[in-house]
């Protein structure tokens, strides 16, 4: 499968890049690691008239401490985001979760910027981003804005970045003491989320005190399930997070399609938040 | 059109290429390196694993722009003055393959794996495998002459 033909453009700094993208308007589209944009090229479901390639912007890559928030450049793979120390130590779900992403090939390519702004709700990360309660730095013509995770993904594959902005970094705050899991079902190792959770949990006393829920492919953008989020709140063992975990469907609106129907969706968001909160808490 | 510089196999090449051009197609109909074939173009089988600038990539998944200055290696360049590497050795010796279509992006894979994992478990050559599929299934070879490679003696009647 060949991929329609376009313009190639390989800016070597954030404000050339963005410049292009100003130029380009609604017709021109980024490509980071490719594991996202290639194979809607091949597939031909985008026709962009000009990829601006942002692969060689270095400032674009690594990850950074800013106070109490870790800062990761929005062009640093997956491969690099698994096993950097500072990402390991201050967002250990983040790096759980992407060693889950498709492969090491893909994952040697893909970065974190890339998969976010793709905003495919079966992505891994978006979810992840959400509960971590992350912020996204988009350059633009007029300088740079933050925009929260909560706010980012709009809708299915479409994110909040202005055709002429560009994911420069991903900033999430340090969670240092809290437990994590990423409860994925899938068809194969490689395949994408039918459902995930991602479970990010603060304990005390024995019991939990606050819990960040992301669900993965429940609806046309990542989702935050709030009112499993609440009833865990105070948990405090087995038999209450299962409770809890009933709610986690709430407020969802999963698709149809050739793996799974709605309700068992919502039943797999369901199994998935116990397993994952179990796992995370150590009390399963 | 857009010139590139790619070094593959050892050996510098030159090119103007259309900006759409996969490194996998690039390889094959340009430079005649047809030991990296191409399976599903859907990035899902790894096939088409190359080695790009010291990593595995899937060629399917990459623009031949993209390879600009890199240096990249196919299974055709892994034997020395026609002498293969232990790993191919271990391909051969064990059986690792059945059609041997994907031998070219396991032996690429199982290569990275090598590098950062000298001593992989079995479960370890599996993980790092996922993305490379064998359609007759003659997984268990495979992994046995990873494992092999890797120094480790298998017990050929043990589940690998």
């Amino acid at each position: 499968m060949i991929p329609p033909a376009f313009e190639y453009a390989r800016p070597t700094s954030v404000d050339e890049a963005v410049r292009a993208l100003a130029d380009a308007g609604e017709e021109g589209k980024v490509l980071a690691g490719g594991q996202s944009l290639l194979p809607l090229l091949r597939l031909r479901l985008a026709f962009p008239e000009l990829v601006v390639d942002v692969g060689r912007i270095p400032e674009l890559r690594g990850v950074r401490e800013d106070g109490d928030t870790l800062v990761i450049g929005a062009l640093t793979t997956h491969h690099d985001v698994i096993r950097d120390p500072l990402v390991r130590r201050h967002a250990g779900l983040l790096a759980a979760a992407t060693a889950t992403v498709a492969d090491p090939a893909v994952r040697h390519r893909g970065t974190l910027g890339g998969s976010l702004a793709h905003a495919d709700p079966a992505g891994d990360l978006p979810a992840v981003v959400l509960a971590l309660d992350g912020e996204l730095v988009a350059a633009g013509p007029h300088g740079r804005r933050t925009i929260p995770a909560r706010d980012f993904f709009v809708d299915y594959l479409q994110s909040a970045l202005a055709p002429d902005e560009l994911l420069v970094e991903v900033r999430v705050p340090k969670r240092d003491g809290w437990s994590f899991h990423y409860e994925k079902f899938h068809r194969t190792a490689q395949a994408w989320a039918i459902v995930g959770v991602a479970a990010l949990v603060r304990r005390a006393d024995g019991h939990i005190a606050e819990a960040h829920i992301g669900l993965t492919n429940m609806g046309a953008t990542p989702l935050r399930a709030t009112a499993a989020e609440e009833a865990l709140s105070g948990a405090d063992g087995p038999q209450a997070v299962a409770r809890a975990a009933e709610a986690a469907a709430e407020g969802t609106r999963p698709s149809q399609d050739l793996s799974a129907s709605p309700e068992y969706r919502e039943h797999l968001a369901r199994v998935l938040t116990k397993r994952a909160v179990l796992t995370a808490t150590g009390m399963g | 059109m857009t010139h590139i510089k790619v070094n593959v196999d050892g050996t510098a090449y030159e090119d103007d290429v259309e900006p759409r051009l996969l490194l996998a197609h690039y390889l094959r109909d340009r430079l005649g390196l047809t030991g990296t074939p191409i399976g599903c173009d859907t990035s899902n089988c790894g096939a088409c694993t190359v080695d790009l600038d010291g990593t595995t990539v899937k060629s399917c998944s990459v623009l031949a722009v993209q390879a600009d200055g890199g240096e990249v290696t196919t299974v055709q360049g892994l034997a020395k003055d026609g002498e293969w590497t232990a790993l191919q050795h271990s391909f051969h010796e064990r059986h690792g393959l059945q059609c041997g279509y994907c031998t070219p992006g396991m032996i690429m894979a199982a290569r990275d794996l090598l590098r950062e994992n000298p001593h992989p478990t079995s479960d370890e050559v599996r993980q790092a495998l996922e993305g490379n599929l064998c359609r007759c299934t003659g997984y268990q070879n495979i992994v046995r002459a990873v494992l092999a490679a890797s120094g480790q003696q298998v017990a050929e009647e043990a589940p690998a």
